[in-house]
């Protein structure tokens, strides 16, 4: 019930997250989203990627330090109060939210909520009793 | 203080090692008035006796070094090429020198007998340090005019040990020839050992078809927490010793089985530790820069000189492994590398022992001082690692605080860290270059 994450260290200058983005091209690897979380003197760029083995060697090759983590990502409604209640229910029993992004789905018009939880299985009990949909890599890519 | 050795306790030379402390005091006074007779033929110290009213005779007792000149790395300089030179240049059988940046090298002659002593002195601490006939040692200290390769050279064959005389350079090339040939001996300076261990790890190569045991390294300080590291990264063990050109070379002074500091190599060199402020002797025990007077070389004699290296001479007693000499500790910094910051004597080394006490923390760091508005600031580059990334920006900042407070600790400052890619740090073969003091250039 948990998707692949790659994350990159960013050496905070310019044209470095463009030399990511371009050796992924090169290699033909579709971002389906990311998110850069940046200090002064650092980032992290957070993707999710189809072919995450991959990126992670690409990168890797390229002389970048990369971090894989199972992060989960639910689908709700993309409408006023689709987060907030999802965001209620884990809340209520103590789990926290190191990092969440999100996208919007094409397939149904729906929107993504990309979470890193402190206790991912407390996560995902909780998500499953309000009835959210927890989607599985291959839902994601299909 | 170690009772436990870390290998066989052996002692190359124990007529001279564990010379009864009054006999060795009185070879040394003896040994002193010849040295001052040899350099009394120098102009440079001849100038200076006269003045002072110093000849051989004024010598008889080991206080009386007091009343000798120091000799500074200027005066060697002032002197170039060969002023100190105290024999027939067609006596002379070797000449060594240090890699001088400003150009010229600072040149240092051997006698044919100094040649032999410092093979012996060579040999002291290789064997202290495991080297036995059998083994063979991959020498990845540049062959030329610096001391190290040509020394360490004549003291392997000396304990009659197998010699690659590999240089420095190419460390495929160096890591191939450890698996081909099988040394168990490396030879090589702290970083350039940093940078094989790196290659060896992070290769496809398996440790088990390396046969090395020991490394001994010279050239460069390094720390303790080096050593740990690079123990505990290669499965060997590191040895360190002492020596510069200016006296010889390596093999001044070098660490026992027991490993409590580095015994000097008392009736062939008289140590002295001053505060160089006042050039008064520091309290026993005490940190201070380290002056060295060699007794018994005969082409390039030299009194009291000042070394610049700070250490401590131990005052702690008798030493297990049955030494009689005293011992020194790890060379903790120089007095013209120490960085005044802030009003704050800092040296790159208390930087590294900080760094090296984190786990996981890439061994590969720059240090940079510059001089942005009016104040200091040191930004020290630490190279990420695959092993203490984190994506999560909480644990990211929370390594920089780990660091942060690591490096106030050891320094009493907080300074810039600054985290960048991997291998995009400057790799050293030779000496590391790890400061780069920018102030001068942002004035």
């Amino acid at each position: 019930m948990k998707i692949k994450q790659i994350s990159l260290f960013l050496e905070n200058k310019p044209g470095h997250l463009n030399t990511i983005c371009r050796k992924l091209a090169n290699s033909n690897i579709n971002i389906v989203t990311l998110s850069l979380a940046d200090t002064q003197q650092f980032g992290i760029v957070r993707l999710i990627v189809k072919d995450w083995e991959r990126a992670k060697s690409v990168l890797e090759e390229a002389g970048h330090v990369v971090n894989v983590r199972d992060v989960i990502a639910a689908q709700v409604k993309d409408v006023p109060g689709g987060m907030a209640d999802i965001i209620d229910a884990v809340g209520a029993v103590g789990v926290n939210i190191e990092y969440m992004y999100a996208f919007s789905f094409r397939k149904d018009q729906d929107a993504v909520l990309v979470f890193r939880f402190d206790d991912a299985d407390k996560a995902i009990v909780e998500l499953e009793k309000i009835g959210a949909k927890i989607l599985t890599s291959q839902a994601l890519f299909e | 203080m170690n009772t436990i050795p870390v290998v066989e306790n052996r002692i190359w030379q124990p007529e001279f090692e564990c010379m009864e402390r009054s006999q060795l005091e009185a070879l040394q006074v003896s040994r002193l008035k010849e040295a001052v007779a040899r350099c009394s033929t120098l102009p440079f110290y001849k100038e200076k006796f006269k003045e002072q009213g110093i000849t051989p005779d004024s010598i008889n007792s080991l206080a009386d070094l007091r009343k000798l000149p120091f000799t500074l790395k200027a005066d060697l300089r002032d002197n170039y090429p060969l002023g100190f030179l105290a024999i027939p240049k067609s006596q002379v059988s070797r000449y060594q020198g240090t890699s001088g940046t400003t150009g010229k090298p600072t040149w240092t002659a051997y006698s044919a007998s100094d040649v032999e002593r410092w093979a012996d002195l060579c040999a002291r601490f290789l064997v202290s340090g495991g080297l036995t006939p059998e083994m063979t040692v991959q020498i990845s200290f540049g062959f030329g005019l610096f001391t190290g390769g040509f020394g360490l050279h004549n003291g392997i064959q000396r304990v009659g040990a197998g010699i690659i005389p590999l240089s420095s350079g190419n460390s495929a090339r160096q890591v191939m020839t450890m698996q081909d040939l099988q040394p168990e001996v490396l030879i090589c300076t702290p970083s350039y050992a940093l940078k094989l261990m790196d290659d060896i790890l992070k290769g496809d190569i398996e440790r088990s078809s390396i046969a090395l045991q020991h490394a001994h390294f010279g050239g460069e300080p390094w720390t303790e927490e080096m050593r740990e590291r690079i123990e505990s990264g290669l499965g060997i063990r590191c040895w360190n010793n002492y020596g510069m050109a200016e006296c010889g070379g390596p093999g001044i002074a070098g660490e026992c089985a027991y490993r409590n500091g580095m015994h000097i190599q008392e009736d062939q060199y008289i140590f002295e530790v001053i505060d160089p402020d006042t050039l008064e002797p520091v309290a026993p025990g005490e940190k201070g820069e380290i002056v060295v007077t060699p007794l018994c070389r005969e082409a390039f004699p030299i009194l009291r000189y000042r070394t610049r290296d700070i250490g401590i001479i131990y005052d702690d007693g008798d030493c297990p492994c049955g030494r009689t000499t005293r011992r020194m500790s790890r060379i903790l910094g120089r007095t013209d590398d120490m960085l005044i910051v802030r009003g704050v004597n800092v040296f790159p080394s208390q930087i590294e022992t900080a760094l090296m006490q984190i786990k996981d923390v890439s061994p590969h760091y720059m240090i940079e001082v510059t001089r942005p508005k009016a104040l200091d600031e040191i930004t020290v580059y630490i190279e990420m690692e695959p092993e203490f990334f984190s994506d999560s920006m909480r644990e990211m900042q929370e390594i920089k605080q780990r660091i942060d407070t690591a490096i106030f600790g050891t320094t009493g400052l907080h300074m810039k860290i600054e985290l960048v890619n991997p291998n995009t740090l400057e790799r050293f073969e030779g000496k590391a270059r790890r400061v780069k003091d920018l102030r001068k250039l942002v004035d």
